[in-house]
């Protein structure tokens, strides 16, 4: 694929090989565009002014709305926009836990993000509620025992690991917690723009993505609710545009999915992020799917090359590859990688307990996207293998 | 400039005092949970002067560098000069520029061993020395 070009960063830092997509992707030109288009041609509040401007940054953030329903096959009133996944699992976590009594249990997975994983302590504190957690196995899999899921209220899991990139059997858990009348939450931060993410066939009752790890601006992302399931919640921020009418005493709520949306938004990150999925549409999730995959499986066949090497679940075709060499620490690999403007993730990844469960500090994490091709994948190792020798 | 100077290098592949003192008589464990680096300091103090040091330390190279290069040069030194010491000391000794991250890494030899020192004084208060 040679789409490169379309994302101006690598004009700009020719030596620049960028494999840290999982932590923020880069930007193609249109998402900036888009951005730089708006504040100078359109910059007005939304919902608010009777003025042309207004309207006209009113319908664009609307139809960016419109353009993320259609992407991931929801309705338009679905779509709540977020500063990001952080903050929709922290909202879906708050809204839901309203409905919650002492002794409710909630569903994790041991393998989770930390966004997914302390909001949901909280409020177990909170309310004396029990976490439980699907434990991960040495590989990095998830093992899945229908047992966890008796008498469970809610369940979260990432669909992809961002630590390991483990593709999670989102089917299996969607049944048993569906048979077990709880709530499916899932977090795609991981997952969307890299392949399908379609909430109607993976049935899930509420879904948190960001905007920046698919090509989309920093500070907007996305909680998807069930309409019937959102209508149903209390607010989580209060304040303008969220309601219909206020008297002194007593307020009325918006329609979603402005409910959800107290404040000025982030209106030129959703427009952006508007960009983003057309840009998505325009190279096909098949396609990037496809390229992600050879260029995972080339990486994980070179990486074999290399002494010493344990790659966590070698198996997954996801783009984010997860490694250690020789008990060197990951962060002297990664800083010296940094230095060949090689750019990766070393650490825990905001996954600490599954690092402390797999008994190592961190890895060093390669994750790749639709403009990462196997001359940099050939550079990565042979620079690792002068970074190993020099550690020998 | 690199900071995995060949002089770092050597350090972190053949580290100086390693291990634990028998004639130990301040002790700490401190670790950076964030980077998972972690070392234990054994030091022998008498006089009011650090008389033996080993360190048991595992992490990166900056952490186990810079460990073995501190121990080495605070043997002898006089209790009240290590607590004084502090991050100008470690840069100077180790001859980098550290990213405030990476710094931290270097620091936590000298935190620990100002630590087991501070506790030592805490718990031999009427100690003679």
């Amino acid at each position: 694929m040679n789409i490169k070009k379309d994302f101006p960063i690598f004009k700009n830092n020719e030596k620049l090989i960028f494999l840290d997509s999982a932590s923020t992707s880069q930007r193609p030109n249109p998402v900036i565009y888009a951005i730089e288009d708006f504040y100078k041609n359109y910059n007005a509040n939304i919902h608010r002014g009777l003025y042309k401007l207004s309207v006209e940054a009113s319908e664009l953030y609307e139809e960016a709305r419109k353009k993320i329903a259609n992407f991931i096959r929801s309705e338009y009133e679905e779509i709540i926009f977020t500063h990001g996944a952080t903050e929709s699992l922290n909202i879906i976590a708050n809204c839901l836990s309203e409905n919650l009594n002492e002794g409710d249990s909630i569903l994790l997975s041991e393998m989770e993000h930390h966004a997914n994983l302390v909001p949901w302590q909280v409020i177990a504190k909170k309310k004396r509620l029990n976490l439980r957690f699907i434990p991960v196995d040495n590989e990095g899999n998830l093992i899945i025992d229908e047992k966890l899921f008796d008498n469970v209220n809610i369940v979260s899991v990432a669909h992809v690991s961002n630590a390991l990139g483990t593709l999670n059997d989102i089917i299996r858990i969607e049944k048993l917690a569906h048979k077990n009348n709880a709530l499916f939450v899932l977090d795609a931060a991981q997952s969307i723009g890299h392949l399908e993410v379609d909430v109607k066939k993976i049935n899930c009752d509420f879904l948190a993505f960001s905007g920046h790890k698919m090509f989309g601006p920093t500070g907007i992302g996305v909680l998807y609710g069930k309409k019937e399931l959102l209508e149903n919640l209390e607010p989580f921020l209060y304040g303008g545009d969220m309601i219909k009418d206020v008297s002194l005493n007593d307020s009325e709520w918006n329609d979603l999915p402005w409910k959800f949306e107290a404040g000025t938004p982030n209106i030129s990150g959703a427009i952006g992020l508007g960009k983003a999925v057309d840009y998505l549409n325009k190279t096909g999730i098949d396609n990037i799917k496809k390229h992600e995959e050879e260029l995972t499986n080339y990486l994980i066949e070179r990486l074999f090359e290399l002494r010493d090497i344990k790659i966590y679940n070698p198996k997954e075709r996801t783009g984010i590859v997860s490694f250690n060499v020789n008990k060197i620490h990951p962060h002297d690999i990664a800083e010296l990688l940094g230095k060949e403007g090689i750019c990766v993730r070393a650490g825990h990844h905001c996954c600490m307990p599954l690092m402390k469960k797999l008994g190592i500090n961190g890895t060093v994490r390669i994750s790749l996207s639709v403009y990462n091709d196997e001359k940099e994948i050939d550079k990565l190792i042979e620079t690792l293998k002068e970074i190993i020798k020099r550690f020998d | 400039m690199d900071i995995y100077s060949e002089n770092i290098m050597e350090h972190y592949r053949d580290p100086m005092n390693l291990g634990k003192l028998e004639d130990e008589n301040a002790y700490c464990k401190d670790s950076n949970p964030l980077c998972g680096d972690n070392i234990e300091i054994s030091l022998s103090i008498r006089d009011y002067k650090i008389k033996n040091i080993k360190h048991i330390s595992h992490g990166c190279a900056i952490n186990i560098a810079s460990s073995s290069i501190v121990s080495e040069k605070i043997k002898d030194m006089d209790i009240k000069e290590v607590l004084k010491l502090n991050k100008d000391f470690i840069l100077n000794l180790l001859g980098i520029q550290l990213n405030p991250i990476r710094l931290k890494c270097a620091m936590l030899s000298l935190r620990a061993i100002q630590k087991a020192t501070t506790k030592y004084f805490g718990d031999n208060k009427n100690a003679g020395s």
